[in-house]
């Protein structure tokens, strides 16, 4: 999917300057420096430009220009992405939808917000609060990321379990393709007529459309949530507590797991009040009337205490529940309280697997010679490994790369998958050459070119070249050491 | 976040301190949500996770343009990304040190300059409360809001002089004395009413924060040398704190040990003197309870109370003074975006004065949507910047003041 850059550099920027006003367009070194990456720093590069629009003509002329001069478009949110899947491309144009950002509608009969694509997820939350309803996904990047990276990554949170990913929370996304055409995926009515587009579109990391604006289901506000902190002796006896709960016929609103790494990194910040001597603690909420709650955290902490929780924490009132929320949501950046910077992974696994794979990952820290806290999403068992590293080392680098790689391929040995919510953006890229073969591959690229035949928008991103996967392949067979650790392998 | 310091950044007293707090950045974003200036211009480079790497390139020795400049000079410093940094990024000790950093490398034009140089002048010196009183009298010829904002003064009313075992110093400021007298008066009453003598102290002037941020380091530690030469004698015959009854002030006071420990016959003194600078509200919440029986009604019991960006950022003070308010019987009532600055910041009102005039709107809007009697704050740049709409707007130890009987 290489793209073909037709027009050369000075005339491509004359014709942008001639449509973009000029606080909208971002051209020198200094200036487009700061957008070489999103949230995976492991992976930089500038772009030939940053293009700022404010109104949707200009996305449209953006759009129209870039694709008559075959100039590549990456678009982007808010940055927050850990895949680097909004990673610019060295000779395009990075299409910043961050000046978006106006809520166009709340509906409260309807329990729908539409919104433009530059909304911060947490924004939607705020003013739906006053009508007593809320969007249901939560990102632990909530506050910061935007609806339409959402859109893109098919992101989930800590209570996607009960409420699903953002595509289960979705109902219209209007936007452009990458020759500027209106589309339209979805609809508000309950079953829309024809191919449910609506589905590829989310989770399509921003190679399919631009989206111009969402349509998203709000759910009401429960009566009452409550969380349960539990604390475990040992991560594996954790990780079964919540195969344990599931076998239990319990959905929890919200089941996540920190291990002692982690909940020492972030209560400083937090003051979650995290039990900072287990060696893991679950997190486990139930919502919904005081009678249905009370009922659930009774069954939850007998089951918790059967599979050998050693202390259980009810949150006293919102406020704690919120604290305890906190810590997991901040859990991340926290890792630079230890290291300059942090690979988190995003392999998903069946959840009877959890404490086997968290023993394999204790087994490669060692290895590797790099610490590596873990939070994750218990209950979908999608795992968040953060590898810690220094990113002035390339030797630490490369430790780092290659132990996130190898988590991938666990997850896939163990019957998972190499992303849970991230995305694959350039990340992970290598491993979908593993998780898939040369047949699905072609699949995904042919709908890719259904949209896009030239392949311009957001190139060379989630699906791997067959010369990649050619490459890929030749190292790996080296007794599953990477040669040459030192290169980069991205 | 890894920075290769280039040579003159390796050399400068502040480089490595900028490196390890740049180490610390891990590039999550979080940060951008609550920036003030994001919000208004939706680019990363200004907000605080562009900011950081604007510096970064400056310390790793690339040549910065006016842009660079530009984008530094419109942060704001209310340091609400510090709160919500998740990895402890200490972004306002390193724009500091950016800034310091830029004025050396690129030199600001000598308009600029003087321009600068020429604020500090007035708004310090002798020369602030005429120019006041002359603003004040033309009043009626001025554009509405800077007339608005130049309204007559509440009176100071009497200061107590009863001579009392507990004594306490007050930072008296600068331009507070002449724009709102009252504040520090009200303080002491409120003191003197509790049993503590509030004593100021005349050679001690500008904490040194207004200098400090127009780019005149050396200067600013001038201001600070001064002052604690007048206070010291106080404090050696015992004065239990120095009180700040300006937040923004307050800050500064607290960062003395950091910004002298590099002068040998200062470092000391400077960690004493930010060892006992005291937020009004560090000292007081544990004290009213023994006012309660002085106190009579309050004249306006629906507040608002804006938490200056140098109380719940800079001192992470947050929800103290709204609690003792509310022990002393006010309403006070949740508004929007309480996070965000006012866009009053020091000089920044004077400097970025539509991006100032924009954030002035947004927060008297989110302030009076719940439909306050009154707006209470914690500082005089905030105070002056929200007052001049509809609703009044008061120091709230003024509020607790007016209650003594
Ligand atoms: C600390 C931290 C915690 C996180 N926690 C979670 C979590 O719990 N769950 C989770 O799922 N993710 C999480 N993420 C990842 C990230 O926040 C999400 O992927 C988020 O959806 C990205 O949104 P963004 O606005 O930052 O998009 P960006 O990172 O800017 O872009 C992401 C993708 O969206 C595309 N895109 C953005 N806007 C548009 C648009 N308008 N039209 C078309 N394409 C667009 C981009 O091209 C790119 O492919 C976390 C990230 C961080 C840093
Ligand atoms: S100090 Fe305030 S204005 Fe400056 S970057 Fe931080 S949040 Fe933004
Ligand atoms: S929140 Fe902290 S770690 Fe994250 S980008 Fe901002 S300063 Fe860096």
């Amino acid at each position: 999917m290489e793209s073909a850059v037709v027009e050369s550099r000075p005339e491509v920027l004359a014709a942008l300057a001639r449509i973009l006003p000029r606080e909208a367009l971002l051209v020198e070194a200094e200036d487009t420096r700061p957008y070489e990456c999103d949230g995976l720093t492991l992976i930089r590069q500038r772009p030939m430009a940053v293009a700022l629009p404010q109104t949707e003509a200009q996305v449209v002329a953006v759009l129209r220009l870039c694709h008559r001069l075959g100039v590549p478009v990456v678009p982007r949110g808010a940055g927050t992405g850990l895949a680097g899947s909004a990673l610019p491309d060295a000779g395009g144009v990075l299409l910043s939808m961050a000046r978006f950002n106006r809520i166009l509608a709340v509906d409260r009969r309807a329990c729908t917000a539409t919104v433009e694509p530059g909304v911060r997820n947490l924004a939607i939350s705020e003013a739906a609060a006053p009508q007593g309803l809320y969007y249901a996904p939560d990102p632990s990047s909530q506050v910061a990321c935007t609806i339409g990276g959402n859109v893109a990554e098919n992101s989930g949170g800590v209570h996607c379990l009960k409420y699903g990913l953002t595509l289960h929370n979705v109902l219209r996304v209007r936007g452009y393709t990458v020759d500027g055409e209106a589309v339209e995926f979805g609809s508000l009515a309950p079953d829309a007529a024809g191919l449910d587009l609506l589905a590829l579109v989310v989770g399509s990391e921003g190679m399919l459309a631009v989206t111009m604006e969402v349509t998203v289901r709000l759910v009401p506000r429960p009566e009452l949530a409550r969380c349960i902190m539990a604390s475990f002796a040992d991560v594996a006896q954790a990780g079964d507590a919540v195969a344990a709960l599931i076998a239990a016929g319990i959905i929890p609103a919200g089941l996540e797991m920190l291990d002692q790494a982690a909940s020492r990194l972030v209560e400083p910040f937090a003051h979650a009040g995290y039990d900072l001597e287990a060696a893991a603690v679950l997190l486990c909420e139930s919502d919904g009337t005081p009678e249905e709650v009370e009922e659930e955290i009774a069954h939850m902490s007998q089951v918790l205490r059967a599979a050998q929780a050693t202390r259980i924490q009810v949150s006293r009132d919102e406020a704690e529940r919120l604290k305890f929320w906190a810590g997991r949501k901040n859990a991340f950046p926290a890792a630079g309280r230890a290291a300059p910077a942090y690979y988190c992974t995003d392999g998903t696994i069946p959840r009877k697997h959890i404490g086997q794979m968290l023993k394999s990952i204790q087994a490669m820290e060692r290895r590797y010679g790099l610490s590596c806290p873990n939070v994750f999403h218990a209950g979908d068992g999608n795992l968040h490994p953060l590898v810690l590293f220094d990113d002035s080392d390339p030797d630490s680098v490369a430790r780092a790369e290659a132990f996130g790689a190898e988590i991938l391929e666990e997850s896939v040995r163990l019957g998972g998958t190499v992303t849970g919510e991230h995305g694959v953006g350039m990340e992970k890229l290598n491993q979908m050459c593993s998780q898939f073969d040369r047949p699905t591959l072609d699949a995904f690229a042919a709908v890719k070119r259904a949209f896009d035949p030239a392949g311009t928008l957001n190139p060379g991103k989630v699906i791997p070249s067959l010369h990649r996967c050619a490459e890929y392949g030749r190292q790996r067979v080296v007794g599953g050491a990477l040669p040459h650790p030192e290169l980069p392998r991205f | 976040m890894q920075t290769e310091l280039a040579d003159f950044a390796r050399q400068h007293a502040d480089g490595p301190e900028a490196a390890d707090i740049l180490r610390a950045c891990v590039h999550c974003g979080f940060c951008t949500a609550t920036c003030p200036t994001y919000q208004l211009f939706g680019d990363e480079l200004d907000g605080p996770r562009g900011r950081i790497y604007l510096i970064k390139q400056v310390l790793e020795g690339q040549a910065p343009t006016e842009r660079t400049q530009l984008h530094l000079d419109r942060c704001l410093t209310c340091r609400a990304c510090e709160t919500a940094c998740p990895s402890g990024v200490k972004y306002g000790r390193l724009v500091e040190i950016g800034r310091e950093l830029l004025a050396e490398r690129r030199p600001r034009g000598w308009r600029a300059q003087a321009a600068r140089r020429a604020l500090a002048w007035v708004l310090t010196g002798g020369a602030f409360a005429p120019l006041l009183a002359v603003g004040r009298l033309l009043r009626p010829v001025l554009p509405m809001r800077l007339g608005a904002q130049l309204a007559p003064a509440r009176a100071a009313g009497t200061w107590p002089r009863t001579p009392r075992a507990r004594r306490m110093l007050l930072l008296a400021g600068c331009v507070q004395p002449a724009l709102a007298p009252n504040i520090n008066a009200a303080t002491a009453r409120v003191f003197d009413a509790l049993g503590i003598e509030v004593l100021t102290v005349a050679r001690a002037g500008c904490c040194g924060a207004l200098r400090h941020h127009l780019d005149q380091q050396a200067a600013a530690r001038e201001d600070m040398r001064r002052n604690i030469d007048a206070w010291w004698p106080a404090i050696e015959a015992g004065a239990e704190a120095i009180l700040v009854n300006a937040s923004g002030c307050g800050t500064m006071l607290k960062d003395y040990g950091v910004l002298l420990r590099a002068d040998p016959a200062y470092a000391a003194k400077a960690a004493r003197i930010s060892a006992l600078a005291r937020d009004l509200c560090e000292v007081l919440p544990p004290l009213v309870a023994a006012l309660a029986p002085r106190l009579g009604p309050a004249v306006s019991t629906r507040v608002v109370f804006h938490p200056p960006c140098s109380l719940q950022h800079g001192q992470q003070l947050r929800g103290v003074v709204e609690g003792m308010l509310v022990a002393l019987g006010a309403q006070v009532l949740p508004f929007a975006d309480a996070p965000l600055c006012c866009g009053s910041a020091g000089t920044y009102s004077l400097l970025q004065p539509a991006v100032s005039a924009t954030l002035r709107e947004r927060k008297l809007a989110a302030l009076t949507a719940p439909r306050p009697e009154v707006i209470l704050s914690a500082n005089i740049g905030c105070l002056t910047q929200l007052s001049g709409g509809a609703t009044p707007v008061q120091h709230w130890i003024e509020w607790l003041d007016e209650r003594l009987r």
